[in-house]
This record gives structure tokens, C-alpha cells and sequence, in this order.
């Protein structure tokens, strides 16, 4: 048996920001990540000079391949005027921020640093789908790629398991979809602010404009049954299941526990990490869950001391629609086979019991690789502080907060667990 | 019987040869497929090689509309969706493979648990041939 794992001292964020995500073609990786700390920079209530950051954490993945530019710490620890202090980046495929994090708790929690930054950027926008495609397979399982596996294709040979064993269905993954899209149009950030119903509108209007044939979906299912409006991407995974191609960056400030309240009143403390790795089709343990979700789950639960059941409030890694419905069960919040019943019946939209993904999730708020794990807890950042505006859910007493990055196909899995006092 | 290293590059050697060829572990019996030079149940790395009958169920899998352009260039678009498959072989190894035989533009045609014979897909010529794992319904 080894000893429980728990933190060498407590670790408070104080500070969180984010660049808008979205496919851009004026911002580069230095534009989004001056925006995200400036963000940073402005929620850090009693202000943050920035000679006192110790170090930076760093997340990415593919901007060696997208733009041939690797070593990225350095270039932001100049960017943000840190040099000479020590920068470090970390690659954990679409967890990659989260990695970033996770070494940035560690050494604050050993001693060592009082004042770090943690973030992530990704840069996709400026290669073409194949491009981009060939560049995240390098996160993929070989024997997959030679079978033709793409990475809508993994999820989606996930989905026909799943629905086989529990009885779910396409319909059920929709509901992943709609929830999502409304919770996005409330987030100024998100790539996609916009409900579908907004999009069906636009598709009308566009239509009656042009004196096309107007649509005539009767709701937001019968929009996303229609193949001209949402074709199949790879069965049972359509364009609506998958998130888009994003540029984008984001950042949090770490802080010793004992200093947080030099930085402001309402600091949120890291009380729970969690990391696991995963194997792909092949070879792991059930195709209906992933064994480093539960893995970095159960870790983090036992550093923190809490339950699923504490945990109020959570963004989680819909890369695809299926996977939201997986990680809610895999994170304990729901039973095996029971995730798409609780999304069917409203419990993780933002006024059920347990929203999940009030951001829009990966799906709608964008999906820059590596820099949706600290752009995740941006998110609980808002929340667990009341500042969501319009989005803010309506859980009285709103304190325990979490985030589950994914990376690869489940190769990289994180589970990080924020608390206010 | 087989002297050749326990990796990737013989188990390609043996698609090559028409053959569908695993690991066993000398010391605790584990089933490997592909091959693994050390044993994740017990440890150990003295291995033998196995082929497998080849016979075996679909466990999952989808139907690829967009895919990478090794596949694009076989004819597969979005109006003829190729199909990728988990297969579960009667051995109790689970691989990946193209499942063939079957209509990727009618996903609802396709089950879970339909039984599946292993097929070899030789593909290109001299340096640049490749043989692909496929499945098809018996």
C-alpha cells in the first residue's frame, strides 16, 4: 500500500484569464497569450507585480508542427517580461496546459516557488483541416491511424460501444450538443456564442433572403437529424458532435496559500490534482470508460478529501459529444450507463443539479489545445467567484469547483479540484 | 520457432506474410496482440509468438466520412464512408482493423457482435508496399 497522497502546502490561484478563443487570422501565439495575461493580470484583486512571478509553466502541443516554432517558454517568459526566471514547457497533447499546471501546484506545494505562472497557447487556425488533422494524429495510437481511425472516428467507435452496452442513442448525444450551444451564448469568450436555435434562425433568414428553400426544422434535433445541415463526420460522430479548429490562450496565477490574501479576498485553493495515462482500443481495459479519467479522479478526490458528490460545479473535456457523457460517469458523477439519462433530464444544464461545462465547453468556447486546461479554470475562476455574469449558475453557496482535460484519446487524462473559502 | 524481435516491425513483417501474430508470455501465459516486448501482467519479457485464427466479433466502430488522404486516395469521400472497427478475437486480444464488407453509408446495417474473418488488404509495390489489418463478416 503507499501512503496517501497529499499537497506539502496549501496552493491558491488568484488570478485567471483567457484570450477570446476563435480562428484568427491577425493574432499570433505572443498576441492571444499578452491578452490572456492581461486578463490575468486585471482579476487579481489587490494587483500582481509581475517581478514577483517565480517561474512559468507552459502548455503546448502542436506549434512545432503548425508554425515551426518549438520552445515556446522562453519566448513568452520574454513576452511577459519574466526573463531570466526559468520557464518550462510541458506537452501532454490536449492536456498540455494541464500538465503545466499540475507541475506549477507541485512546486508552489513543495517550497520551492511562492509566486508561479501557468498557462498554455495553440495556434491551429492558420493550417487547412488536413493539415491540422495530420497534426493532431501525432497524439494518436499508431495501430489506429493504420486502421484508418481519425479522431472523431476513436470517439465515435466509443459512442457505438456505449450505446451498445447501455441503450443510449444519436438523440442522446444531441442533448450534449443543445446544452451546450445555450451555455455558450451566454459566454462572450466562446468560438461559437451563438444557441443552435440561433444558427437555424440564421440558416432561414439567409435562405428567405436568397429565395433559396426555406428549412423547416421544427426544433433544435430535427436541425441536427438533417444531413445537409450537420453531416456525418465519422458515424456516429457528425459536425455538430466535434469541436472546432481554435487559436487561443490562457493563464491562472498560482500563489503559496499562506500569501493569497496578500493577492486578494476571495482566493480559490487547488485542493485536488489527479493525473493518470490511458492505452488506446486495443488494448485498454473497456471501451465504455477511460481508465486515466478514473485514475486522475480517484487521485485528486483523495488529495482533496472530497467526493463526486462535492463537487458542484465542472468543465469536462467534450472533445466530442460522447465524451462529456463518459467523463461525468467516469468522474463519479453519475453511475456507468446512467451520464446520458442525467444530461436527458436537464441535471447538467445551468440551472440542473450539477452543470457541467457551463462555458460551452471544448465543443462551443473553442478548443486551442493546449490552452483549454487552464482556460477551463478560467471558467471555475468565474464561477466559484459569482463573476459568470448571465451564466452564472444559481447553486447557492456555490464552493467546490472542477476540470477534466483529456489528451490524445485518452492517453493523458487530469482532473484538477478548485475550492473557495 | 520464430527468432524475430517482439515490436512493430516483425508484427508488420508477419501482416505482410498473411499472418495475424501476437505475444504469449513464457512465465504467466498473457496474450498480447500486437506484441509486447515486456509483459504488463507479470513483468517478465521472455515471449513467444502466436498467430491467431483470425476469427473473431466486432466490438465497436465507425463509419469515417472524412478521412486522412491514404484513405481518400482508395476512393473513400464523405458519400462513401470507409469503416474502422474494434474487433474482439476469439483468442480474448482486441484489435483494430478496416472492417470490409459492409455499407459505411448505412451505419444502422452494421451490429455489435457481428461475427468477423480476419482478411490481409496488400496495398502499393516494392518499398512502399503495406498490408492493412481488415475484418470482414463471415
Amino acid at each position: 500500500m503507499r501512503r496517501p497522497r497529499k499537497l506539502g502546502r496549501e496552493v491558491a490561484l488568484v488570478g485567471a484569464g483567457m484570450s477570446r478563443f476563435g480562428m484568427f487570422k491577425d493574432k499570433d501565439s505572443k498576441h492571444l497569450f499578452a491578452e490572456a495575461f492581461n486578463e490575468m493580470r486585471s482579476t487579481v484583486d489587490k494587483g500582481i507585480d509581475p517581478q514577483d512571478i517565480d517561474a512559468l509553466y507552459l502548455g503546448n502541443f502542436t506549434n512545432d508542427f503548425f508554425i515551426h516554432q518549438g520552445h515556446w517558454g522562453p519566448i513568452i517568459s520574454d513576452l511577459v517580461g519574466l526573463t531570466p526566471k526559468p520557464a518550462t514547457r510541458t506537452e501532454g497533447a490536449c492536456a498540455s496546459s494541464a500538465l503545466a499546471l499540475r507541475e506549477g501546484v507541485l512546486a508552489v506545494a513543495s517550497g520551492f516557488y511562492d509566486v508561479v505562472l501557468v498557462g498554455g497557447l495553440e495556434e491551429m487556425s492558420k493550417r487547412n483541416t488536413e493539415e491540422v488533422t495530420e497534426g493532431l494524429a501525432m497524439a494518436a495510437i499508431p495501430y489506429e491511424v493504420k486502421a484508418g481511425f481519425t479522431f472523431p472516428g476513436v470517439f465515435g467507435a466509443t459512442a457505438t460501444a456505449y450505446f451498445s452496452r447501455y441503450g443510449a442513442n444519436r438523440e442522446h448525444l444531441m442533448n450534449v450538443t443543445i446544452k451546450s450551444h445555450n451555455n455558450a451564448r451566454l459566454n462572450p469568450k466562446a468560438q461559437f456564442n451563438v444557441s443552435i436555435r440561433d444558427i437555424m434562425d440564421q440558416k432561414i433568414e439567409r435562405a428567405t433572403r436568397k429565395g433559396e428553400p426555406v428549412p423547416e426544422w421544427t426544433d433544435e434535433k430535427e436541425f441536427l437529424r438533417d444531413p445537409k445541415a450537420n453531416p456525418a463526420v465519422a458515424w456516429p460522430m457528425h459536425l455538430y458532435d466535434c469541436c472546432p479548429i481554435s487559436d487561443g490562450a490562457s493563464c491562472v496565477l498560482l500563489v503559496a496559500g499562506e500569501l493569497a490574501r496578500s493577492f486578494t479576498d476571495a482566493p480559490l485553493y487547488v485542493v485536488g490534482i489527479g493525473q493518470g495515462s490511458g492505452r488506446g482500443l486495443h488494448a485498454k481495459e473497456d471501451l465504455t470508460y477511460f481508465e486515466a479519467t478514473r485514475y486522475a479522479a480517484q487521485e485528486a478526490y483523495e488529495v482533496a478529501g472530497l467526493r463526486p458528490e462535492d463537487v458542484q460545479i465542472a468543465e469536462v473535456h467534450d472533445c466530442f459529444s460522447i465524451a462529456e457523457i463518459l467523463h461525468i460517469e467516469d468522474l463519479g458523477f453519475f453511475k456507468p450507463g446512467e451520464g446520458y439519462k442525467a444530461i436527458e433530464e436537464g441535471l447538467t444544464g445551468l440551472h440542473g443539479s450539477k452543470p457541467i461545462n457551463t462555458s460551452g465547453g471544448l465543443k462551443c468556447k473553442g478548443h486551442p489545445v493546449g490552452a483549454t486546461g487552464t482556460g477551463q479554470l478560467v471558467e471555475i475562476w468565474k464561477q466559484l467567484r459569482g463573476e459568470a455574469g448571465e451564466r452564472q449558475v444559481p447553486i447557492r453557496d456555490l464552493r467546490v469547483g472542477a476540470a477534466h482535460n483529456l489528451g490524445g484519446t485518452g492517453g493523458t487524462c487530469t482532473f484538477t479540484i478548485l475550492e473557495r473559502r | 520457432m520464430e527468432d524475430r524481435p517482439f515490436n512493430d516491425i516483425s508484427y508488420e513483417q508477419f501482416l505482410n506474410e498473411d499472418k495475424l501474430m501476437g505475444s504469449r508470455c513464457r512465465q504467466c501465459g498473457a496474450l498480447s496482440v500486437p506484441p509486447r516486448p515486456i509483459c504488463t501482467k507479470c513483468y517478465a519479457s521472455e515471449m513467444q509468438w502466436v498467430e491467431m485464427r483470425g476469427e473473431g466479433k466486432l466490438a465497436a466502430f465507425t463509419c469515417i466520412a472524412i478521412g486522412p488522404p491514404l484513405m481518400m486516395k482508395e476512393g473513400y469521400d464523405r458519400k462513401h464512408p470507409y469503416v474502422a472497427g474494434v474487433v474482439e478475437l476469439e483468442e480474448g486480444a482486441r484489435v483494430v482493423a478496416r472492417v470490409e464488407g459492409v455499407d459505411g453509408s448505412k451505419p444502422e446495417t452494421i451490429k455489435i457482435g457481428t461475427p468477423l474473418r480476419v482478411e490481409f488488404l496488400h496495398r502499393g509495390e516494392a518499398d512502399d508496399a503495406m498490408t492493412f489489418l481488415a475484418f470482414r463478416p463471415v
